[in-house]
C-alpha cells in the first residue's frame, strides 16, 4: 500500500451551473469509499470544507463561463491543474444559460432583477474549452456517474476513457427498447445525440431530449426533415435544438435554421 | 421444402400444450409478445401471451400495430427484435481479470446459458441464424460464447401467412417457406377452423409433437399451407433484384447514389442493430478504481460509428457516405467472399427501423438503373 500522500489529488471546480454534475460524484455511493481511497480529495467544496492548496493532478470543472471574473478564474484553475476534465453540458457546451447567446442579456437582467445595475455578466455563456485547453470533455445534463468514474479512473491510470461518441440509438437498441420515432411517430433526438445516458427517455416511451449534446457526425438536417415528416413545426424543431446543449455547434446551427423559418 | 410425409395438424387450442411440453422438458420459452407498441421477442409463459389478433403495418421508417379481424397468433411479419439478441447478446462479459499480489488471474465466462426454445421463428430468420452460424462458428476459431448459446436452442418456426410492407424474402430466396434449421415448422391456418400444420425437422421436434394431440395432416391442410405461402410470397412489400449484385456494387463505388443517401443517413446505427445478421461488436475493458479487477465486455457495435473504423490517428471512414457504402457493400457484396452467402435475408428490418426510412432496395435499384450512366460518366472522365 502506497503512503496516503502519494495518492493523486482531485479537485472539483464550479462555474455557472446547477451543481448537478458534481453531485453525480457524491451520488457514487457504492464507489465513494474506493474513490476516496484512490485519490486525495483536495478541493471539493460540495463534499468537504477542507481545501488543500494546488497544484492538482486532476481537476473536474463544472459550469460555463458567464462573467469576467470566471473567465479569469478558469485560467487560474487551468494553471494549477495537471489534467483538466470538463463535466456536463454547461462546461462542455455552455448549458441552458447559453440561450442568452441568442438574445439580449440586458433585456433579461432588466426583467429578472430589481436592481439590474448590480449584475455584472457577459453577453454569452461559453464552454470552458472556449477559454482554456481542456484534456477531456464529459457530456451530459447531468453527466452519467458511471462514465464519470470511468473518466476519473482513466486519467489516474493514464488510459483513454471508455466514453464513446456514437448515438443514443446504440444504447436504445442494446437495451431492447422499441424505437419511439418508428413505432409511435414521436420525434426523438436520439439519432443525433451523444450516448451516455443509457437511452432513458426512449425506454420510457419519450423522445430523446438531447441532454448529452451532438454525437460525432450528427446529421441534424436529415433528422429535422424526419421530424417535419412526423408533423413537427419549425418552432418545435428549433426549440428541440435550443436546450441544454444549445451552444454546441451542430445544435446551434440546426436551431438557427429553424428559428429563421 | 422438406417432405410433407408425416406432417401433422392440431387445433390452435393445442398450441399451449406444445409450449407447456417444452417447459416441462426444461426449456425457457422466448417468443413474440406485445410491448411498447410493437411485437417484440421476450420470455413467454404460454400461448396466452402471444399477440392474438394483432398484426403489424410496416413502411420505410414506420411501424404500427393493428388489430386483425381474426384471432391469429402469428398474424404479423417481423418486429424490432431479432433472435440474435439471445445468441449474440447486446452486452456480455467475456472474462474477468483479478490482481492478487503480483499475479493476475484471468477467468473466462463459463456459465451455461439456460436452454431456450425460440417460438415463432420466420423463414428469413432461420436464414439469418444460419448466416450468423457461419460467421461465429465457421472458420478456424469458433466463438465459444455463441456456440454455448446456440447449442442450447430449440427452434419452433412459424411460416408466414402475411408479408410485411418491407418484406422481400422471396427476392433473397429465404422464404416465406421454412427450408431447414428448425425442430418444428408450424403454419397457422385460420380459415376453415383455427389450426396449425406441423412438420418435424428433427427427432426432438418429432418427439415433442408426439406429446400433444395431433392428427395426420390432410390433403386439404397441405393445400391450405401451399395457398397461404403462395399468397404471402405474392404480397412482398419490396423486391430486390439480386442478379449480379455483388459485381454491380463493386463496379459502382463512386456512384452518385452514395452521396444522395449520405445526405439522409443519420449514421445512427439502427439498421445494423435491427439487422438479424449484423455481428459487429466492440470490446471494452471495465477496470475498477483500485485497478485490482478488470472486466472485458463485448457489446454490439456498428460500422456506422466513427470509433468503429478508428485506427491510429483517426477514423478510416470519417464521412457518413463511406460508412453507408461500407455497410451496404459488405452486406450485399463482400459478404459472399467472406462467408459464402449474401448477408441480407430480406426481412426488411433495416428499412422499417431506419428513423428516416432509408430503403436499401431503392438504393440498389437506383444504382442498377443508373449503372450505365455512371460508367459512361467515368469513361468520359478518363478520356
Amino acid at each position: 500500500m502506497k503512503p496516503a500522500r502519494a495518492r493523486p489529488s482531485l479537485a472539483v471546480f464550479k462555474f455557472a451551473s446547477c451543481d448537478g454534475c458534481q453531485l453525480s460524484l457524491l451520488d457514487c455511493e457504492d464507489e465513494l469509499l474506493a474513490l476516496a481511497g484512490a485519490v486525495e480529495i483536495a478541493n471539493f467544496l460540495e463534499a468537504s470544507s477542507r481545501v488543500l492548496a494546488g497544484p492538482y493532478d486532476l481537476a473536474l470543472v463544472e459550469g460555463s463561463i458567464t462573467t469576467e471574473h470566471d473567465a479569469r478564474r478558469i485560467r487560474e484553475v487551468r494553471a494549477q491543474s495537471r489534467t483538466l476534465v470538463t463535466i456536463g453540458a454547461c462546461a462542455t457546451a455552455g448549458g441552458i444559460q447559453a440561450l442568452r447567446n441568442f438574445a439580449d442579456v440586458k433585456e433579461f437582467t432588466s426583467i429578472v432583477y430589481a436592481r439590474p445595475e448590480y449584475i455584472s455578466t457577459l453577453a454569452t455563456s461559453t464552454p470552458i474549452s472556449a477559454h482554456v485547453p481542456v484534456d477531456f470533455e464529459l457530456r451530459g445534463c447531468p453527466v452519467d456517474k458511471g462514465q464519470l468514474l470511468d473518466v476519473i479512473t482513466a486519467f489516474l491510470r493514464g488510459r483513454a476513457p471508455g466514453v464513446r461518441a456514437h448515438s443514443v440509438c446504440l444504447e436504445c437498441k442494446r437495451r431492447g427498447a422499441v424505437c419511439v420515432m418508428v413505432a409511435r411517430g414521436t420525434p426523438c433526438l436520439g439519432p443525433v445525440t451523444h450516448a451516455g445516458c443509457g437511452a432513458i427517455c426512449p425506454a420510457y416511451d419519450r423522445g430523446c431530449y438531447g441532454c448529452f449534446g451532438p454525437k460525432e457526425s450528427p446529421n441534424t438536417t436529415s433528422l429535422a426533415s424526419g421530424w417535419k415528416a412526423l408533423g413537427a413545426s419549425e418552432a418545435a424543431i428549433a426549440r428541440a435544438f435550443r436546450t441544454y446543449n444549445a451552444g454546441a455547434e451542430a445544435f446551434r446551427k440546426e436551431g438557427d435554421v429553424h428559428e429563421r423559418r | 421444402m422438406a417432405p410433407t410425409a408425416g406432417a401433422r395438424a392440431f387445433n390452435a387450442g393445442e398450441l399451449d400444450a406444445l409450449l407447456q411440453a417444452l417447459r416441462a422438458e426444461g426449456w425457457t420459452l422466448a417468443g413474440p409478445r406485445i410491448r411498447d407498441g410493437a411485437i417484440v421477442y421476450d420470455e413467454i409463459g404460454g400461448a396466452a401471451e402471444l399477440p392474438a389478433g394483432w398484426t403489424d403495418e410496416q413502411a420505410p421508417g414506420r411501424y404500427r400495430l393493428r388489430e386483425r379481424d381474426d384471432r391469429a397468433l402469428f398474424g404479423y411479419a417481423v418486429g424490432p427484435h431479432a433472435w440474435k439478441k439471445y445468441l449474440f447478446p447486446p452486452s456480455e462479459r467475456l472474462w474477468t481479470a483479478v490482481r492478487s499480489g503480483r499475479d493476475v488471474g484471468v477467468s473466462e465466462e463459463q456459465a451455461e446459458p439456460p436452454p431456450l426454445a425460440f417460438i415463432g421463428v420466420r423463414a428469413c430468420e432461420l436464414a439469418a441464424i444460419a448466416v450468423q452460424d457461419r460467421v461465429f462458428l465457421g472458420g478456424e476459431r469458433a466463438d465459444a460464447s455463441y456456440r454455448r448459446r446456440r447449442e442450447n436452442v430449440l427452434i419452433v418456426a412459424v411460416q408466414c401467412g402475411e408479408a410485411g410492407g418491407n418484406c422481400f424474402c422471396v427476392s433473397m430466396g429465404t422464404g416465406p417457406a421454412a427450408a431447414s434449421g428448425y425442430d418444428i415448422a408450424l403454419t397457422e391456418l385460420v380459415s376453415g377452423g383455427h389450426r396449425f400444420h406441423a412438420r418435424a425437422g428433427s427427432e426432438r421436434g418429432a418427439r415433442l409433437l408426439s406429446r400433444i394431440e395431433t392428427r395426420a395432416a390432410t390433403g386439404d391442410d397441405e393445400e391450405a399451407v401451399r395457398a397461404l405461402l403462395a399468397r404471402a410470397g405474392g404480397r412482398m412489400g419490396r423486391t430486390l433484384d439480386t442478379r449480379g449484385l455483388p459485381q454491380l456494387l463493386q463496379a459502382n463505388l463512386e456512384h452518385r447514389r452514395w452521396d444522395e443517401v449520405a445526405g439522409r443517413c443519420l449514421a445512427c446505427s439502427n439498421c445494423t442493430l435491427a439487422c438479424p445478421t449484423c455481428f459487429c461488436s466492440a470490446q471494452e475493458d471495465v477496470p475498477d478504481l483500485a485497478h485490482a479487477r478488470s472486466e472485458r465486455w463485448r457489446r454490439w457495435d456498428s460500422c456506422f460509428t466513427g470509433d468503429f473504423s478508428y485506427l491510429h490517428g483517426g477514423s478510416v471512414r470519417a464521412s457518413i457516405r463511406s460508412r453507408y457504402r461500407q455497410w451496404l457493400t459488405h452486406k450485399l457484396s463482400a459478404w459472399h467472399e467472406q462467408f459464402g452467402s449474401c448477408g441480407c435475408v430480406g426481412c426488411g428490418r433495416c428499412i422499417t427501423w431506419c428513423p428516416v426510412g432509408i430503403d436499401l432496395t431503392e438504393d440498389v435499384a437506383a444504382i442498377r438503373s443508373g449503372a450505365g450512366a455512371a460508367q459512361q460518366e467515368r469513361r468520359e472522365q478518363d478520356t
